[in-house]
């Protein structure tokens, strides 16, 4: 790697302060995309920012009247052993749970997830589907951004020179509600989504209320796919509700042909994985019930 | 010429201290400056698990950490693992089951079993094959590795 130098600041302000004062930059968090990309020569920087001492970056909260403020340095496995997480947010704590093997688990953050902005990202969708919202902090004050607006393209984000994400918060889960992320992989772990589906429903006596619906890997950023998941408001559970939803889903898909699958394949993964993850989703909220 | 930085660890229960370049991973720090070379480097990418150490009782790939990251952590190598001239329970299982055959990726794989059973002394066999699913192995075919694990996990009492 080439040389550069690093911080491991103990305040948001300090972070912030070092994030300013050297364009260019970068926040290190569990480091498994980072250093990955710096060795390789894909980023470059010659100013590493630890933000993993920054109390802000590293909380993981739960209120029920707020919902969950995650700190986007928090590591995966924090995320699955915590109790509030597995009982409100089961679903983050089962995608938590499937991004890497365990060394990775023990170092990568959901928010880091996020940052790295690749399409296959597995928490993103998930994260859209739970309605998060992304709180940026930098020198100008902070500001909020829902999750879907966060990723612009390939490995890049909304965040402007200095700013940094500090914490995803995910807005309490209504009484009635589950959530589910599903990936298609050719292993059974550890691999890259070749399509994924990430969906809440939010159910009322067999129907629907309001659903969200976001995809994994078939387009240049994970993609929010709000008419799949609104044409569901209002409507029964049924096999023909289903499937509407399904096929809006597949048709918003803008999937690529790479090494991992073609661009068919992956538009047909986006209605069957939908489709599965509604009927999880569906399940784990009468379970709820 | 750049400055390093001084970093202080604890690195198989001794006090340790590194005079290492940010741009050093924890790997690195531990073959290069520290000598422990026990530690091994497969893919240099977070991939393989040959290179795992135990940081603050989780198991990491030491080569995407960097060693500057390792300040007032506490680290456990495979030099660590056995007790003197004693070796574990794990390592004797190695040996017992043929769990190894060319080594490289076997101090990975015994780090990451030692965590494993000290956080959970009887996991079953998926758990076990579940957690050291980031530890490859292109020798054995992992069988071997996960009945060595399974017969330490069999014992009663939690290995030491």
């Amino acid at each position: 790697m080439k040389w550069f130098n690093y911080a491991a600041p103990q305040s948001l302000d300090q972070a912030v302060a070092l994030m300013a004062a050297n364009p260019g930059a970068r926040p290190l968090a569990g480091g498994t995309d980072l250093l990955v990309q710096m060795r390789s020569g894909r980023k470059e920087t010659d100013y590493v920012v630890d933000v993993k001492r920054v109390p802000e970056l590293n909380e993981i909260a739960y209120d029920p009247a707020r919902g969950l403020t995650l700190g986007a340095a928090v590591p995966c496995y924090r995320i699955y052993g915590n109790a509030s997480v597995a009982r409100a947010y089961r679903s983050l704590a089962e995608v938590a749970a499937l991004i890497g093997g365990t060394q990775i688990q023990g170092r990568a953050s959901i928010g880091g997830n996020l940052c790295n902005a690749a399409p296959s990202a597995d928490s993103v969708p998930l994260l859209i589907a739970l309605g998060g919202r992304c709180r940026i902090v930098g020198t100008a004050g902070t500001r909020e951004v829902a999750v879907e607006d966060f990723c612009t393209a390939p490995g890049r984000t909304v965040l402007e020179s200095g700013e940094l994400l500090v914490s995803i918060n995910l807005p309490p889960p209504a009484p009635v509600s589950g959530a589910r992320y599903l990936r298609f992989i050719p292993r059974n772990e550890m691999d890259i989504a070749v399509a994924g589906a990430g969906v809440q429903v939010v159910m009322d006596n067999g129907r629907f209320l309001s659903a969200r619906i976001a995809l994994a890997a078939v387009a240049p950023t994970p993609l929010f796919v709000r008419e799949a998941g609104d044409s569901l408001a209002g409507r029964a559970v049924s096999v023909a509700s289903l499937a509407e939803a399904a096929e809006l889903a597949r048709r918003a898909a803008r999937p690529i042909t790479d090494m991992r699958g073609t661009a068919e394949y992956r538009r047909h993964l986006c209605g069957v994985l939908t489709r599965r993850a509604l009927e999880a989703a569906i399940e784990i909220a009468r379970e709820a019930r | 010429m750049h400055d390093k930085t001084r970093i202080r660890t604890t690195i198989n229960g001794e006090p340790q201290d590194l005079l290492c370049e940010p741009r050093q991973s924890l790997l690195e720090c531990l073959r290069d400056i520290v000598g422990l070379t026990g530690t091994k480097e497969g893919c240099n990418d977070g991939n393989c698990g040959a290179c795992t150490v135990i940081m603050d009782d989780r198991i990491v790939a030491s080569c995407l950490v960097l060693g500057v990251e390792a300040e007032g952590a506490t680290i456990t190598t495979i030099e660590g693992i056995a007790r003197g001239s004693q070796l574990h329970p794990i390592q004797r299982a190695f040996l017992e089951n043929a769990a190894l055959q060319c080594g490289v990726c076997t101090p990975g794989f015994i780090v990451a079993a030692k965590a494993l059973l000290d956080q959970e002394p009887h996991p079953s066999e998926e758990r076990i094959r579940l957690y050291l699913a980031n530890n490859l192995c292109r020798c054995t075919g992992y069988d071997k590795i996960v009945r060595a694990v399974q017969q330490v996990a069999a014992i009663e009492e939690a290995p030491q």
